[in-house]
């Protein structure tokens, strides 16, 4: 028996061949594609943000080990979803905050909202989201008004002819603060229609997709953030139905919805590009722990992830909604999941 | 960049749930070029076969023989015992040697096994003639086909002539036969099909009659055109219809099958008769064949033997019994250590625990891998990407989870008892959980626990 080496064999249940897909390929995927919104970042407010996304990465990375060692858990760095987390993390962060807030942010997402629920796959919202609305909570001033312009232009994307009309405010306001807030940002004596008509103009529209305005770090540029989305749809890694679903609701919702519109088309995509929405419709939506499991779940995930944030953006008191609406929807996902369980073969579906 | 991309892209997973096709399954890469041009060569005769008595589901045969018994090849050496039963016969001629209790290759359960060494004559017995088939009835066919011990060849090995007995509420109007073949690496169909066309359109013509049904599907995947050519070349003189399948694993699975080619779903719980229709594997037509036409049993089948560990695959027809390190020998032995060996294909084969075991009348391939997959499981990501896989519609990771927290009455909830065990889930997870393992426990488990 033992002439032929066929003495140790390996016993294992079927199926004896894998996909070559790991957890860990799908999670550097994930990191792949945000690197050129990683660049823009860089780009637009210069090597600030690029520690910044190092400190927030580097934390999350730490505490997520520590978090693992003291519950006594594998440690995982290597499979790169605490790096997603602290990636994710920066790009949600205004600019100029102070060094300590990423720190306390990424301790707070890898830790409490992710390893006290028992780790990677168990958390039941996501840590980067989490981390950042608990910032929000705990210290508003620095999270909401420290915007810095990009080198390239000012933080609301306007023209610097519509910005004589307005208040030293409009220095500290993005695209959707100018929305939200409107006629309180004029020079006395100044007509509101002229600045939503400046606002929904094709300039600001161009600053919107290629990035030129202010925000946090990673969610200025449509385009760069796109290029990683379609990466990620292409190769398989994320599936299309959230962030398609999420960014029609959007669109669907604003067209029909009253509002500030001076040109409807204009206005739609004003509503599409700013803001975290693109950010948080293909990186965020559709992390996998806490969005549903089932391709119908996933479309009613990302409509729900539409209506809120539009609900918020129009008649909440933040200027944006993206954050809390994907909160929210992590929240419903174990619902949502029971009720779209797929038909199972030979059976009808249960009424 | 194109390697990243391909590494990455979960391309192999489709999910349409179109009329005339079935939800999930994967595309994998199909290994099959090792083997698939080869023709089938006869291995050479065992000095000595061991024949386990139960190779069939349901109830083993009965020993009829003792030891010092002389043998001819295709004596009946195990009578059937039960109604879901078989006989078992001898595949050589010799002379019974020993008959003791031992492990089975699949199960590794005790198991009454025969050996017989051979005498080297291979005299046949005398039964096995020419029959007259002038005015043979379907009932003869069957009862034919219960004394060549015949069982479905494409691997579950459940008793042929016992899905062939209908009872009489369940009409049938469909009879298929598989030809998909959908494993990677094996091809032991595809060269029956190529080699053996008329056989099996003679087998087929023989289970038609005995079902009494006017409407023959061949099914046969798009990846095998000169099977699917052959084929159509042998039944142009019938009224079978060939059809050329758009390959997709699991597409052999009774279930998928009778799904994709007549758009009928067999009931949850249910069988293909319960839906019109009765699935047979071209090697089954081809047995068949011979136990109508010269009363022959199923002694012999046909084997691929292939594999990374393998140094020339081959598809061979053996005798049933031959121990599995004389077929790897005849394909030049061992390349390199081999570190998995498993009779069946990769994706549902069971792997052996040792290469002296017995090939037996379901052992579609041996395959030999130098490398095992051993990727430790990680934690699920939610992913979902087992539930876009499973051709069943089962949510697997839900599964996975009630089994391991112990709720088997809610994996049974959730119709766990449908699973077929094709390993699409396990394959597809990029956690590396062993799905299909932790199924097959909970199964086990459920019919444990119910027989308190």
């Amino acid at each position: 028996m033992d002439n032929d080496g066929a003495t140790q064999l390996i016993v294992t249940s079927s199926p004896h061949i894998r996909s070559n897909v790991t957890v860990a390929k799908l999670m550097w995927a994930v990191i792949i594609a945000l690197l050129p919104a990683l660049g823009g970042s860089i780009y637009f407010f210069g090597v600030k943000a690029l520690l910044l996304i190092v400190i927030t990465t580097a934390a999350a990375i730490l505490f997520d080990a520590l978090g693992q060692l003291m519950f006594r858990r594998k440690i995982t760095i290597d499979d790169g979803s605490a790096a997603i987390t602290g990636l994710l993390l920066a790009f949600n962060l205004p600019p100029n905050v102070p060094w300590w807030l990423p720190i306390v942010g990424a301790a707070f997402a890898t830790i409490v909202v992710k390893q006290f629920f028992g780790g990677l796959g168990h958390n039941f919202i996501n840590p980067a989201l989490a981390a950042r609305a608990f910032l929000v909570a705990s210290w508003p001033t620095q999270m909401t008004s420290t915007w810095l312009a990009p080198h390239t232009g000012n933080v609301s994307g306007l023209s610097p002819q519509a910005l004589t009309l307005c208040t030293d405010a409009i220095t500290s306001a993005t695209p959707l603060n100018v929305l939200k807030q409107g006629a309180k940002l004029l020079l006395p004596g100044c007509d509101p229609q002229l600045l939503y008509q400046h606002l929904q103009s094709w300039d600001t529209i161009k600053n919107l997709f290629f990035g030129n305005i202010g925000g946090c770090l990673g969610e200025t540029s449509a385009l760069l953030l796109l290029i990683g989305g379609i990466f990620l749809i292409a190769t398989r890694v994320i599936d299309w139905r959230i962030p398609l679903s999420y960014l029609l609701t959007v669109a669907a919702l604003v067209l029909i919805l009253p509002g500030h519109k001076t040109a409807v088309l204009n206005y739609t995509l004003f509503h599409l590009l700013s803001g975290g929405l693109i950010l948080g419709a293909f990186y965020m939506a559709t992390d996998y722990v806490t969005s549903p499991l089932t391709h119908k779940g996933r479309v009613i995930f990302g409509i729900g992830c539409g209506i809120l944030t539009v609900v918020i953006r129009l008649w909440g008191g933040y200027p944006e909604g993206v954050c809390y609406s994907i909160i929210l929807m992590n929240v419903a996902t174990p619902l949502i999941d029971r009720l779209t369980l797929p038909r199972v073969f030979g059976t009808r579906r249960k009424k | 960049m194109i390697e990243i991309f391909d590494c990455i892209q979960t391309k192999h997973i489709i999910t349409t749930n179109l009329m005339g096709k079935f939800r999930g399954g994967i595309h994998h890469r199909e290994h099959k070029e090792a083997t698939e041009y080869k023709p089938i060569e006869v291995a050479p005769l065992p000095q000595r076969v061991s024949i386990p008595l139960s190779q069939h589901a349901g109830a083993p045969s009965k020993p009829v023989v003792k030891i010092g018994d002389k043998v001819r090849t295709g004596t009946v050496i195990g009578e059937p015992n039960g109604t879901i039963s078989v006989p078992t016969h001898s595949s050589i001629s010799g002379t019974v040697s020993e008959i003791k209790e031992l492990p089975h290759p699949l199960t590794g359960r005790f198991t009454t096994t025969v050996t017989i060494d051979s005498n080297r004559q291979d005299t046949l017995d005398e039964n096995i003639r020419q029959r007259d088939l002038s005015n043979i009835t379907p009932d003869e066919i069957i009862s034919a086909i219960r004394n060549a011990g015949i069982v479905g060849l494409g691997g579950a090995a459940f008793p042929t002539f016992f899905k062939l007995s209908l009872p009489k509420d369940k009409p049938v109007d469909t009879l298929i036969i598989n030809g998909c073949e959908c494993e990677p690496y094996l091809t032991a169909d595809h060269r029956l099909m190529v080699e053996k066309p008329a056989e099996i359109i003679e087998g087929t013509t023989f289970i038609a009659r005995a079902l009494g049904v006017k409407n023959v599907i061949i099914a046969i995947e798009d990846n095998k055109p000169d099977a699917i050519a052959a084929m159509k070349e042998a039944a142009s003189k019938t009224n079978f219809t060939v059809q050329s399948l758009k390959t997709k694993y699991p597409q052999g699975a009774e279930k998928q099958l009778i799904k994709a080619c007549l758009g009928r779903e067999v009931p949850s719980g249910g069988l293909p008769a319960d839906v019109g229709c009765i699935v047979q594997n071209v090697g089954t037509a081809v047995a068949v064949r011979e136990a109508v036409r010269f009363n022959r049993p199923l002694y012999e089948r046909v084997v691929t033997v292939t594999g990374s560990g393998v140094s020339e695959p081959k598809n061979l027809l053996v005798r049933i019994g031959t121990p599995v390190k004389e077929l790897i020998n005849f394909c030049g032995g061992y390349r390199g250590k081999p570190e998995k060996l498993i009779m069946g294909g990769p994706m549902m084969g069971i792997t052996l625990a040792s290469d002296e075991v017995p090939v037996l009348k379901g052992t579609s391939g041996i395959l030999v891998f130098n490398t095992a997959d051993l990727a430790e499981e990680q934690d699920c990501i939610r992913c979902g990407r087992c539930i876009e896989a499973c051709p069943m519609g089962l949510s697997p990771t839900r599964l996975n989870y009630h089994i391991k927290a112990g709720r088997l009455a809610q994996a049974k909830n959730e119709h766990l008892l449908d699973c077929i065990e094709c390993g699409c889930c396990a394959f597809v997870c990029p956690a590396k959980i062993r799905l299909v393992h932790n199924f097959k426990y909970g199964k086990a488990e459920l019919a444990r626990t119910k027989g308190r």
